[in-house]
C-alpha cells in the first residue's frame, strides 16, 4: 500500500518570502540619478586667437562668489534667495530701463509674433579656487531656475499650458524667447585666501 | 423547492493562502529589479548637494560618472584625507579623465557617442579648483553634456 506522503505545511513561505522583501527594500539604496544638467562650451583651439567679445555693459549681470561663498551680483553683495528674481528681472527687462540688457525685436512664429526680448544678454558666473560646490551649485540652480520660470510664463501666455507640456517645436520656441545664455570664467583667486 | 436554512450552524471554510508566497515572491521580484544597485564600490565618500531644477537621468548605458570625495576610511592611511577623484573602481588623477571618457565613448555605439552624459557626483564641500579642473578636461575630451548629481532641496 502506498503510503501518502503528509502535505508540507506551507503557510510560514509567506512569512519568509516577507522577511526576503523586507530585507531588499531596507538593504536597496534607491540611487535616484537625478542632477543640475549643463552643458559645457567647446574647447577653443589652441592655435585660435581668442576674440575679446565686445559685450555692452548693460547686457552683462556679474554673478561673483568668493572663497567664503559669499554672492556678488552686480557690485552688489546679494544672499542667494534673491538671485533668481533679480536674474528674471535682468533676463526680462520689461520697463525697458537703460541699466537692463538691451530689448530687441524679432518674429518667433505664431502663435508668439513679434515681441521683444534681450537677445545679448549674458550671465557670467565667476568663482573662486576655494569656492565651495554646494554655493556653486545653488548658484546655478537659481539661475537654471530663473530661466524656467520664465519659460514657463511665456509657455502660459502663449500656448496655454505648462512648458513642460508643450511639444518639442513649441518647446524651441519658447527656448528662443529665453535662451539660457550663462557663461562661466576660469576660476581665479578672488580676494582672500 | 429549496430551503433557506437559517438556524443551522455553517463553518466559515478557511480561506486558502497557498498562493501568497507566490504573490509576495512577486512583489520581491518586481522592488529587486526596479531599485537600482549603485554602480561600483565607492572609494571615495561624498554626499550630495541639494538644489530644486532637477533633471533625471534618461538612459544608464550612456552616463558615465565621476566620483569626487575624500577617500574613505580604509583608504585614508594611503591616499591621505585630500579630495580625490574615482573614475570607475579605481583612484584616478585629473590627467586620467580625457583619457578615461575617450576610451569610454569609443566603446559605445557610433550613434550613442554624441549623446554621452558625464555625471559628476562631488562632495558638496569640495572645493570649486578641483571641479574647475574636472570641467576644463571634459571639455577636453569634448565631453559637453553634463549633469551635476544633487539631491532634491526639500526646505531652504
Amino acid at each position: 500500500m502506498a503510503k501518502k506522503i503528509p502535505q508540507i505545511n506551507a503557510s510560514s513561505m509567506a512569512d519568509i518570502s516577507f522577511l526576503l522583501l523586507i530585507f531588499f527594500l531596507v538593504t536597496t539604496s534607491m540611487d535616484v540619478n537625478q542632477g543640475l544638467a549643463r552643458r559645457l562650451p567647446a574647447p577653443i583651439p589652441p592655435d585660435q586667437k581668442v576674440e575679446d567679445k565686445d559685450i555692452n555693459k548693460r547686457n552683462l549681470l556679474v554673478v561673483k562668489i568668493n572663497s567664503a561663498n559669499q554672492l556678488m551680483v552686480q557690485g552688489q553683495l546679494t544672499d542667494v534667495k534673491q538671485l533668481r528674481e533679480k536674474a528674471k528681472e535682468f533676463i526680462k527687462n520689461e520697463n525697458d530701463a537703460d541699466y537692463y540688457p538691451k530689448l530687441v525685436e524679432e518674429d518667433f512664429g505664431a502663435p508668439i509674433g513679434v515681441i521683444r526680448y534681450t537677445k545679448d544678454h549674458v550671465i557670467s558666473v565667476q568663482n573662486d579656487v576655494d569656492t565651495q560646490y554646494q554655493a556653486y551649485l545653488d548658484v546655478q540652480n537659481e539661475l537654471v531656475a530663473a530661466y524656467n520660470e520664465l519659460r514657463d510664463e511665456c509657455a502660459h501666455k502663449y500656448f496655454h499650458k505648462g512648458y513642460n507640456e508643450l511639444d518639442e517645436d513649441q518647446q524651441k520656441q519658447v527656448q528662443k524667447v529665453y535662451p539660457q545664455k550663462i557663461s562661466e570664467a576660469e576660476p581665479k583667486n578672488y580676494g582672500g585666501n | 423547492m429549496a430551503k433557506i436554512r437559517r438556524n443551522e450552524k455553517r463553518e466559515m471554510p478557511a480561506l486558502n493562502t497557498s498562493s501568497l508566497p507566490d504573490i509576495i515572491f512577486m512583489l520581491l521580484f518586481f522592488f529587486m529589479s526596479v531599485t537600482s544597485m549603485k554602480e561600483v564600490t565607492y572609494k571615495v565618500q561624498f554626499k550630495n548637494p541639494q538644489a530644486t531644477e532637477l533633471t533625471k537621468l534618461e538612459k544608464k548605458s550612456l552616463v558615465r560618472y565621476i566620483y569626487v570625495g575624500t577617500p574613505t576610511a580604509e583608504f585614508r592611511k594611503q591616499y591621505g584625507a585630500e579630495t580625490r577623484i574615482q573614475l570607475d573602481d579605481a583612484f584616478a588623477e585629473t590627467k586620467e579623465i580625457g583619457e578615461y571618457i575617450v576610451n569610454e565613448r569609443s566603446s559605445m555605439k557610433e550613434s550613442d557617442q554624441g549623446l554621452m552624459t558625464v555625471s559628476i557626483k562631488a562632495d558638496k564641500e569640495t572645493k570649486m579648483g578641483v571641479i574647475a579642473d574636472i570641467k576644463q578636461e571634459l571639455r577636453r575630451a569634448y565631453a559637453l553634456k553634463i549633469s551635476y548629481a544633487a539631491t532634491q532641496r526639500t526646505s531652504y
